[in-house]
């Protein structure tokens, strides 16, 4: 083993301290009053206004029609963040099960169309998304605020190297099982990619939790408000002598980080489960 | 259980390449044959014709009474063991010997059973519930061979299964397939490219060269009278000797020397001498200057140079050798091929005559 030296250790401390103190004093801040905030700015310490800002942050009816809670943002945050996640993962699944395993004419030419894409962010088309979407009268839904953004070239691209790396011989096999393209599918190629489905569901979970600028343009309805635009609705009431309630925009940030590093933390175990079970 | 049929079966791949062509072999119940051949041969080709892996360019294929060409893998009536295994990782052993039993519909009350059974035969009862990952190759292998005994299929297919193992569990895995297929009187169709094991599990071998039916025998038949200089040098091992001579006022002559009689017209010929009918002799015979010796244990392998052409002796003395010894040839064991076609001429045309000792 090699021998561990001090300065490593510095190293890693200062990158810790980097990371977290951030994290800490949004924590923190958001158990002090605005006033506080406002006039001393940020806290290391703790203080006393911490359950009140929660449980007014999480059930306090807000926003023009005067109900939309925290509750209810996190909960949208949630169905974007999984439905994009859950959807993304079947679509890609699929396109690549059918650009592997299917000997159609263009196949090669349709998955590189398919990853140029991934060079086109979301900005880029959407405008045409949106006019698409306002024509079929999707505004306000979520589907309309989930589906235009699940064709991902990333996992298409992610699952075809997967299934490509899947030995000739186990597609025969199962053939010879008696297996159909379907039941393949389903009995052999899902289980095996586990581990993939696990690290693309932490990419895309995370992509989907933290969409700002779709949500904005497709929803105008409240009740559709994520967590991500309810904290930039507290920032944005500087109005003559008020202040914004700093407190709340914190606590809403910390509520906002938690899924994502549930998520993280959950799918990390099944990750390198998955990494350290198969032989391949 | 059913014999299988190839008539004139020929694969051509994209790109025009020639896999396989005019194959033609009848296989009777129960029969093991063997296709052997250099790497590239189109074994494979043919063995996953019959499977169903691959599209059959000509001719007909029939298992039992059935013409097969058209029909899904599944529904041949077939079971394939690959040399990779081919099992499912993420299914315990049971499940990997189940699955294509669920597929078909069977009984749960079947499926036990049947995998019960074929538990026992190969000795895979402690490891049902194992994942594939936690056996060794040998165990893998025998699970590969109960997935295909489950089926209870027409015909067993195996593609090199002993390739990846090592050679002492290659020879035991041998005998048990041998044993195994003796049993439950499967006709098989099993590949490999490794003349050892051609020989010891085969009813019949099929020797296969670019593509083409080489010949088809009794492993023995195969070993004592070759078709051709192909056969003769991929069957038996060390090699054949297969050296240019010629025929001369009806005497085979290699290097002004001859060695037998033959009925042939005059010219060149190509003459076939096993190492282990050669033997080490006092005085007479070939003038076999060495090169180097192959100690084996049981016997040595001379390799020497009779003229400029090159000669190897297989012998079980262990007398101390001289730089050049001298070598008898028994005259009933000489082999002669046709030097432009390399097909054997029979021994008729051997006439019989003192030995050129
Ligand atoms: N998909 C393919 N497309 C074109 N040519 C192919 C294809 N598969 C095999 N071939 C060619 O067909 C010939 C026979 O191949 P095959 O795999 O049957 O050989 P083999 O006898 O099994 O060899 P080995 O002992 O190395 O496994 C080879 O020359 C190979 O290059
Ligand atoms: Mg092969």
């Amino acid at each position: 083993m090699q021998k561990i030296k001090p300065l490593d250790h510095l190293v890693l401390i200062l990158g810790v301290l980097f990371l977290c103190v951030p994290v800490v004093m949004a924590l923190m801040s958001s158990t002090h009053y605005p006033v506080d905030i406002h006039s001393n700015g940020l806290f290391l310490t703790p203080g006393d206004n911490g359950l009140a800002t929660y449980t007014k942050v999480l059930t306090d009816r807000g926003g023009f029609t005067g109900d939309v809670t925290g509750l209810r943002m996190l909960m949208n945050s949630l169905i974007m963040g999984v439905g994009f996640a859950v959807g993304k993962i079947v679509l890609s699944m699929m396109a690549a099960y059918a650009l592997v395993y299917f000997r159609f004419r263009f196949a090669t030419i349709l998955f590189w169309m398919i990853f140029t894409t991934l060079l086109l962010p979301l900005e880029v088309r959407i405008m045409p998304s949106y006019q698409v979407m306002s024509t079929l009268g999707l505004l306000n839904t979520y589907t309309g605020l989930i589906v235009p953004l699940l064709a991902s070239a990333t996992g298409t691209f992610f699952f075809r190297q997967f299934f490509k790396s899947v030995p000739d011989e186990l597609l025969e096999a199962a053939r010879i099982d008696g297996a159909g393209p379907w039941k393949f599918f389903i009995d052999v190629l899902v289980p095996l990619s586990k581990t993939m489905m696990a690290a693309i569901f932490i990419i895309m979970f995370i992509y989907g939790w933290n969409q700002y600028l779709w949500p904005l343009l497709m929803t105008t309805d409240e009740h559709f408000y994520t967590l991500m635009r309810g904290i930039k609705s507290i920032l944005q009431v500087w109005v003559g002598s008020q202040i914004p309630d700093y407190n709340e925009a914190f606590a809403l940030a910390v509520l906002a980080m938690l899924p994502p590093v549930a998520v993280v933390v959950i799918f990390q175990r099944m990750f390198i489960k998955g990494l350290t079970e198969s032989d391949k | 259980m059913a014999g299988l049929s190839l008539q004139g079966v020929g694969k051509t791949y994209s790109g025009n390449v020639d896999a396989v062509t005019g194959v033609e072999i009848e296989i009777a119940d129960g029969e093991f044959i063997v296709l052997v051949g250099p790497s590239g041969c189109g074994k494979s080709t043919l063995l996953r014709m019959v499977a169903g892996l691959e599209t059959v360019t000509r001719g007909e294929i029939r298992i039992g009474d059935r013409v097969v060409n058209r029909l899904d893998p599944a529904d041949r009536d077939i079971a394939m063991v690959f040399q990779n295994y081919a099992l499912y990782p993420h299914m315990s052993v049971r499940d990997n010997m189940a699955y294509g039993l669920k597929n078909r519909g069977e009984s749960r009350a079947v499926i036990d059973e049947r995998v019960a059974e074929a538990a026992r035969m190969l000795e895979l009862g402690p490891y049902l519930d194992r994942k594939p990952r936690a056996l060794s190759g040998g165990q893998r292998q025998r699970v590969a061979m109960g997935r295909a005994i489950v089926r209870q299929p027409a015909a067993f297919l195996f593609d090199e299964p002993l390739s990846n193992l090592d050679a002492k569990l290659r020879v035991s895995m041998r005998g048990e397939i041998r044993r195994l297929q003796r049993r439950l009187g499967t006709t098989s169709l099993y590949v490999t490219h490794d003349q050892l094991e051609a020989m010891t599990l085969a009813d019949r071998l099929v020797v296969l060269n670019g593509g083409r039916v080489e010949q088809i025998g009794a492993p023995l038949e195969v070993y004592r009278s070759p078709a051709s200089t192909f056969v003769a040098g991929f069957i038996g091992s060390p090699a054949m000797n297969l050296l240019d001579a010629r025929v001369e006022g009806g005497r085979v002559v290699l290097e002004d020397q001859a060695i037998g009689g033959a009925e042939l017209p005059e010219g060149p010929v190509t003459l076939g001498l096993r190492p282990e009918d050669l033997r080490l002799v006092q005085a007479g015979g070939l003038a076999l200057r060495l090169d180097y010796v192959e100690e084996l244990g049981a016997q040595r392998i001379l390799h020497g140079f009779v003229g400029g052409q090159p000669l190897s002796v297989a012998e079980a003395g262990a007398a101390p050798l001289s730089d050049v010894v001298r070598v008898a040839v028994r005259e009933d064991r000489l082999h002669l091929f046709e030097t432009r076609s390399g097909h054997r001429i029979e021994r008729a045309g051997l006439a019989a005559m003192e030995p050129a000792e």
